[in-house]
């Protein structure tokens, strides 16, 4: 579930790899609960409001308590999940399917990955980004894994997971067994490389290229890491989170309506 | 087209590029290709070089949009080719991040133009599934959202077929296919108003019920397009000239494939028939009767035959829908199309008025004169959107072209914190230097005609 973490964690990777259980409960409880109780699913974000609170207030003001009534000033987010055994579905074959590959080379599985999530139907590994090229390609060739098809790289950018703002994510589809997975990656703002996949997975040249470009991560290896979408001489990476929409502001009867990234919203 | 590497400037020739670096540059505008070849001979003379560098696109007729090809010649071999894209790029996925979960239909129907209602579809079901919701939405909806794609399918494929008869020369193939494609927009324009850019399809179901007589002209089309198929194919399928251009054309086996991520008719013209509707069932497809066709040529000709193939297939399914609609009856607030829970639901419904579309005056009776908390509810679903919890999913369906993905982020709020498309078009057009490396240049069309790339889809 969620990456945002509200408090620092400063890179302790122990931390995460051995971190109990905690914040909300896991998603699957909850559809149960949820649905013994007849509640709407619209309900089920109200298990956030166990979460901490990261940000107060509305239209900026940030101050200020909520005196309208409204009483969704407060936004939530919940701490990082780590889900434990069992994960239900196929994703414990997968997991221990990959333990057997790596330790075949003498790799521990939590070496490589820090922590698995399953939420949703979906299976995600973060994996340390040292140990990507490693676990993919014992992903692919496996025959108890053999995730033969890559969906690209998607980047993420989480500017409140101080130290770990970049993520790549990666899906995988295994067409022998019918399979997804998601491999998840990291990479702070001020170090951002991140091996490149395209020895394994051929495929994602133009997508890394599409994630440098937007993003601004390095994917160390890559045959021809250039800009693909933005113009050669664009500055700056275009989807991180602190990179303006732009926009101008339109007038409209006298008053001027700003430009989409500066209008109010309900975060 | 531009060419380098050549000397002089014959007949019909421009000045030299400025931005060119190397070589002389000339711009090519309806020469007789003989004087091109002349041109190209005397520069081997005259810089001793062999190669001929062709800039094609990104303004060309048989690029499929805004597509620029990078070509190297030897003679008319093609030595090298590299795709340059981007000339399409809108930030769509930018743009999706600084609006409500609804109002993001309406900016990623707009990215595959040729298949909107596949975009809005992954979109919607990644949605629902960070919702989790995607067992409570309405079977009609569902049974809606089958027809639509499938109806897509055939209406994307003709302007996969069609164009590709137009490039190689034969303008009654455009004509045809274009000609049947017409009469499916008719029917969209019909359902959702629109002939295409829809937004029709709403994360919780759809944005309003099929119109009165949708069904039967829904109907008439069953019972006259399958006439017109029959024409094109006849038409096409033994056609001396086309098979000359596309049989062993453009070739990419399964391994080939499988490394560049290829997916859709390309695959499936490989012998493999992996097929997302049929391995991963989403919407009820494991409810229909329909076949995956394949073939094993692994050519031009191969992806053709799947793609005419799959518009048999999906007549099929739409007949199933269609059949399956006109049980159901006429649908109305025992039938929704939208999920029952009034906090994700848009609450209007549509209905047209004197001054157009738009909430019906029940609604508006309703939220005016009889209930405050109704307007209010009303106005926060519309103005502030829906919440929904934190985390991510991805979402894929068998589009048009292949697995069309949506993996999309949710920080909790009323916004997508992340949306990223994994577009078939971007990921089959990787194979384009695989596909024409090494064959003709006139092969290097009916190959680009075969991925059937959509630069909209591509560049997004």
């Amino acid at each position: 579930m969620s990456e945002p973490e509200e408090t620092p964690k400063a890179g302790s990777e122990e931390t995460h790899g051995s971190q109990a259980p905690q914040g909300p409960k896991p998603p699957s409880a909850e559809v149960a609960k949820a649905e013994a109780d007849g509640d709407l699913p619209a309900r089920l974000g109200e298990a956030r409001l166990d979460a901490p609170v990261v940000r107060m207030g509305m239209f900026g003001v940030q101050d200020t308590p909520d005196t309208s009534g409204y009483g969704l000033l407060r936004v939530h987010r919940a701490p990082p999940v780590h889900s434990s055994r069992p994960y239900g579905s196929y994703f414990d074959e997968v997991a221990d399917a990959l333990a057997a590959a790596l330790e075949a080379d003498g790799l521990g599985f939590s070496d490589a990955v820090e922590r698995v999530v399953a939420d949703r139907g979906e299976l995600t590994f973060y994996v340390r980004r040292e140990r990507l090229p490693a676990v993919a390609a014992k992903l692919r060739d496996d025959p108890d894994l053999r995730f033969e098809m890559c969906a690209g790289v998607s980047g993420v950018h989480y500017l409140d997971d101080t130290g770990r703002e970049l993520h790549a994510v990666y899906h995988l589809l295994s067409i022998t067994h019918n399979r997804r997975l998601r491999l998840e990656v990291t990479a702070p703002d001020a170090d951002p490389h991140i091996p490149s996949l395209v020895d394994v997975y051929p495929t994602n040249n133009w997508h890394e290229r599409e994630t440098w470009d937007f993003f601004g991560i390095v994917f160390d290896g890559h045959p021809a890491l250039t800009r693909i979408q933005m113009p050669d001489d664009w500055k700056g990476h275009p989807q991180r989170k602190d990179y303006p929409l732009g926009g101008i502001p339109v007038e409209y009867r006298g008053a001027k309506i700003p430009a989409p990234d500066e209008r109010r919203h309900y975060a | 087209m531009t060419a380098g590497h050549t000397p002089g400037a014959p007949a019909g020739a421009s000045e030299a590029d400025e931005d060119a670096t190397e070589g002389r540059v000339y711009t090519v505008s309806g020469e007789d290709w003989d004087e091109i070849v002349a041109a190209a001979n005397e520069a081997r003379d005259f810089e001793g070089s062999e190669q001929l560098v062709i800039n094609m696109g990104p303004q060309h007729p048989s690029t499929h949009g805004v597509l620029r090809l990078i070509l190297t010649l030897e003679g008319e071999t093609v030595t090298e080719v590299r795709a340059s894209i981007g000339y399409l790029h809108t930030g769509i996925e930018k743009n999706m991040e600084y609006r409500t979960w609804t109002q993001g239909v309406t900016f990623c129907t707009r990215m595959d133009y040729l298949m909107p209602f596949f975009n809005e579809t992954a979109y919607c079901l990644a949605t629902e599934r960070l919702l989790g919701i995607e067992d409570k939405v309405p079977e009609r909806a569902q049974i809606i959202r089958v027809m639509l794609m499938e109806f897509n399918r055939i209406s994307s494929h003709l302007q996969g077929i069609g164009p590709m008869g137009m490039e190689l020369g034969a303008t009654t193939i455009f004509l045809q296919g274009l000609r049947l494609r017409e009469r499916i927009l008719d029917l969209y324009e019909l359902i959702t108003g629109l002939r295409m850019n829809h937004a029709y399809i709403r994360p919780g179901g759809l944005a309003q019920d099929l119109p009165v007589g949708a069904l039967e002209a829904i109907q008439a089309f069953l019972a006259s397009a399958p006439k017109l198929v029959h024409d094109l194919r006849t038409l096409i399928d033994a056609n001396p000239v086309f098979i000359g251009r596309t049989r062993d054309v453009a070739y990419l086996d399964l391994a080939g494939c499988m490394a560049l991520g290829v997916t859709g008719p390309m695959l499936r013209s490989t012998g493999l028939p992996w097929d997302l509707r049929k391995s991963q069932p989403y919407c009820g497809y494991e409810s229909y009767d329909f076949d995956v066709p394949v073939t094993d040529t692994c050519d031009a000709y191969g992806r053709y035959v799947v793609r005419v193939d799959e518009i048999e297939q999906s007549m099929k399914i739409i007949a199933q829908c269609a059949d399956r609609l006109a049980e159901r009856g006429p649908g109305g607030p025992a039938d929704p199309v939208m999920i029952k829970d009034a906090k994700i639901g848009w609450p209007a419904r549509l209905s047209l008025g004197p001054d157009g579309l738009g909430p019906s005056p029940e609604h508006i009776a309703h939220i005016m004169g009889q209930s405050m908390e109704a307007l209010i509810h009303h106005f926060k679903l519309i103005t502030e959107g829906f919440r929904v919890p934190a985390g991510q999913a991805y979402a894929a369906v068998e589009s048009a072209r292949g697995e069309l993905g949506a993996h999309v982020v949710s920080d909790g709020g009323t916004r997508p914190y992340r949306v990223h498309f994994r577009d078939p078009s971007f990921t089959n057009l990787q194979s384009v230097a695989a596909l024409c490396e090494g064959g003709m240049v006139a092969d290097v069309i009916p190959a680009i005609a075969s991925i059937d790339p959509v630069m909209g889809g591509v560049d997004r």
